[in-house]
């Protein structure tokens, strides 16, 4: 952690780089680390948990599941996303996250597992996805 | 041989890497000399992954190539022959034929991680001329250009410039919006994936007319493939000296840094996206002060989007003219639209201002992937309307837009078929806006959600013209009492919802149930 903090403490701005790095690393951004922040910043602890509260982005818990990102707005929804989505809302295996667009909007529905995006997610391929994340 | 693989995110997305590995493992197996490079998208998305080799007739394409096909398509390249994904001279392609691409010209065509290759591209011409014009000509040049802001606002970029550089103050930033949030858009996504240094130019080009020294891009997170390619493309410009102390040997120091937003909507807001940068929470401070006098860290900073600044290095090369000569009225140059949702031929149509949204929906779109009655087209993303057939003829212009009760935004066009239950649409915009909000201001935070309730009271045939005079005093406060365009343009998605589909309001609709009962039969 004092490692992350101290890498980016001379960059303009510096707190989203030290979550961002955070949330990397420990999958999730731990109640202790917002004291250890605030004082290598010299702001206050609210202030660090306003910011870390503010973006969906940074998570309080890491995931007990492999997370599948499914975007659900309005181009995908043309595509046909809410038909899919009970699939992965009803599988045990998996966290489904629902995001606004992930800039596959002639191509949806779309999902993100991590860096992976994955586009014309029909039935089956919806199914294959679950099955290959979810296990 | 040359052969091209897109490495762009919607064609990995739907197996272009395995196509890729594939590809290159049976050229390696026999031992052929071939060279894969991976390109950015044509933006022709229905074809992806999109295979092209180089030929004397041109480069060839073979599209939705699956990688179990590579091999046999392998074959029919090297015999010559036919083959079943094959679709002949790519830039013969109506789709790409009818296009008048001048920012992403490269785009697709050129390896874009190469920085020889942008320059064999005709790239850098317009920073040469910029570093002979000087600031004040670079600003005269994108003024006479006509180029407006193509986040969605459409504010003059060279007047944002002037304001800019005239403003008092030794560190001045150039900030570069690439936090494309709006469904129904992909083209700063695809500029970055598949021509970077063209951003990185236009960039330099704004830091040198108003003297600013540090740019920061600021990427969504979604994007993992565009902050990849931009961090790999501003290194190798630092490299290659187009980027640092003194670029391209001028006495210009400029420098730029990417910045990763981690999920919020509003922070494509422009003063919010800088509150972000500054590593606060992404709320929308209220103007004046214009970012242009009082910007990120408090100082001077031009913020365009990934758009407007692709736009600039055409604009230097050529001329304020030659960019101007294209469009119509007060919309001057071309804009890259993107066609998306259930819409047949989805994908990047660069035009000039002036084509018609029914000519974009119906004749380059080819109307619904499902094939069913096109009903309504959104443009603009989550905060523009919603446009019936009736209103088809409009022109694709700023005040075109404006005048029929919509907005352009990014130009994002998202098409649905007869499917679509329009007050679930007015309501999931209330919905958006309700999970995006900044909570800065009340009509944005609270009106939001009083939306959604109204709307469910609509819907659910409750005192159904109070409850619709409701909805539409409370969108006239949304519209004139919030602080930016989140809670201030969400009433154009729910309004034009209401104007043009009233049939789909109170009880229910009908229509939409039985269209859904047919389409699961």
């Amino acid at each position: 952690m004092d490692e992350i903090i101290s890498r980016h403490l001379g960059r303009a701005g510096p707190l989203l780089l030290i979550l961002h790095d955070i949330q990397d690393e420990f999958g999730h951004v731990p109640a202790e680390a917002v004291p250890v922040i605030a004082a290598a910043l010299n702001v206050s602890r609210a202030e660090v948990h306003g910011v870390i509260s503010f973006y969906h982005d940074f998570k309080a818990v890491p995931a007990s599941k492999p997370v599948v990102q499914l975007c659900r707005a309005e181009a995908c929804q043309a595509r046909g996303v809410e038909r899919i989505a009970p699939l992965f809302e009803s599988d045990p295996r998996i966290a489904l996250e629902t995001v606004y667009c992930l800039g596959l909007c002639a191509s949806g529905p779309s999902a993100r597992i991590g860096d992976e995006v994955v586009a014309r997610l029909d039935e089956r391929a919806a199914l294959r996805l679950i099955e290959r994340v979810g296990a | 041989m040359k052969l091209f693989v897109p490495g762009d995110a919607a064609a990995v997305a739907v197996g272009a890497d395995a196509v890729a590995a594939r590809l290159a493992a049976l050229l390696d197996q026999r031992g052929i000399d071939a060279q894969i490079i991976r390109n950015g998208s044509r933006g022709m998305f229905e074809l992806e992954p999109l295979v092209e080799v180089e030929s004397a007739r041109g480069r060839l394409g073979y599209g939705r190539v699956d990688p179990d096909q590579v091999e046999e398509m392998l074959d029919a390249i090297l015999a010559g022959g036919d083959h079943p994904a094959a679709l002949g001279p790519v830039d013969d392609i109506p789709f790409l034929k009818r296009q008048t691409r001048l920012t992403f010209a490269r785009c697709g065509i050129v390896d874009p991680q190469s920085l020889e290759d942008y320059r064999r591209h005709g790239g850098l011409v317009g920073l040469e001329r910029a570093l002979d014009l000087g600031p004040a000509a670079i600003v005269e040049e994108v003024v006479q250009s006509g180029l407006r802001g193509r986040g969605g606002a459409g504010f003059p970029t060279g007047i944002k410039w002037r304001t800019a550089a005239e403003a008092p103050g030794t560190q001045k930033y150039i900030v570069c919006n690439a936090d494309e949030g709006d469904s129904g858009t992909f083209a700063d996504r695809m500029i970055m994936e598949g021509d970077p240094f063209v951003l990185i130019e236009g960039m330099a080009i704004a830091g040198i007319a108003v003297g600013a020294t540090i740019g920061y891009i600021y990427i969504r997170s979604e994007y993992p493939h565009a902050i990849r390619a931009m961090n790999r493309a501003i290194e190798t410009a630092r490299m290659a000296g187009l980027l640092g102390e003194r670029i391209l040997g001028s006495g210009h120091r400029f420098d730029v840094e990417v910045r990763v937003g981690a999920g919020a909507y509003v922070c494509g807001e422009e003063t919010s996206l800088l509150e972000s940068i500054e590593g606060k929470r992404g709320e929308v401070r209220a103007k004046p002060p214009l970012p242009a006098h009082v910007g990120l860290f408090g100082k001077p900073t031009v913020i365009n989007n990934v758009l407007s600044l692709a736009a600039v290095p055409f604009i230097l090369a050529e001329g304020a003219q030659a960019y101007a000569d294209f469009g119509m009225g007060r919309s001057r140059g071309t804009m890259p639209i993107q066609l998306a949702g259930n819409v047949r031929n989805g994908g990047l149509f660069e035009t000039p201002f002036g084509i018609t949204l029914g000519e974009l929906v119906e004749d380059i779109g080819g109307g619904t992937l499902s094939g069913r009655p096109l009903r309504a087209v959104q443009v603009g993303g989550p905060l523009g309307a919603y446009f019936p057939p009736h209103l088809f003829d409009t022109p694709f212009d700023y005040e075109a837009f404006t005048a029929a009760g919509g907005l352009i935004g990014h130009a994002g066009i998202t098409l649905f078929d007869d499917s679509v239950d329009m007050a679930q649409m007015a309501r999931f915009a209330m919905t958006f806006c309700a999970a995006e909000s900044c909570s800065k201001c009340t009509p944005c935070r609270l009106g939001s959600t009083r939306g959604i309730e109204v709307l469910d009271k609509i819907i659910a045939g409750e005192n159904v013209a109070a409850n619709i005079a409701l909805i539409e005093d409370l969108c006239e406060t949304m519209k004139f009492g919030s602080l930016c365009a989140l809670g201030g343009f969400t009433p154009y998605p729910v309004l034009s919802a209401l104007t043009h589909f009233a049939e789909d309001f109170a009880g229910g609709s009908d229509r939409a149930r039985s269209a859904k009962m047919e389409l699961s039969q």
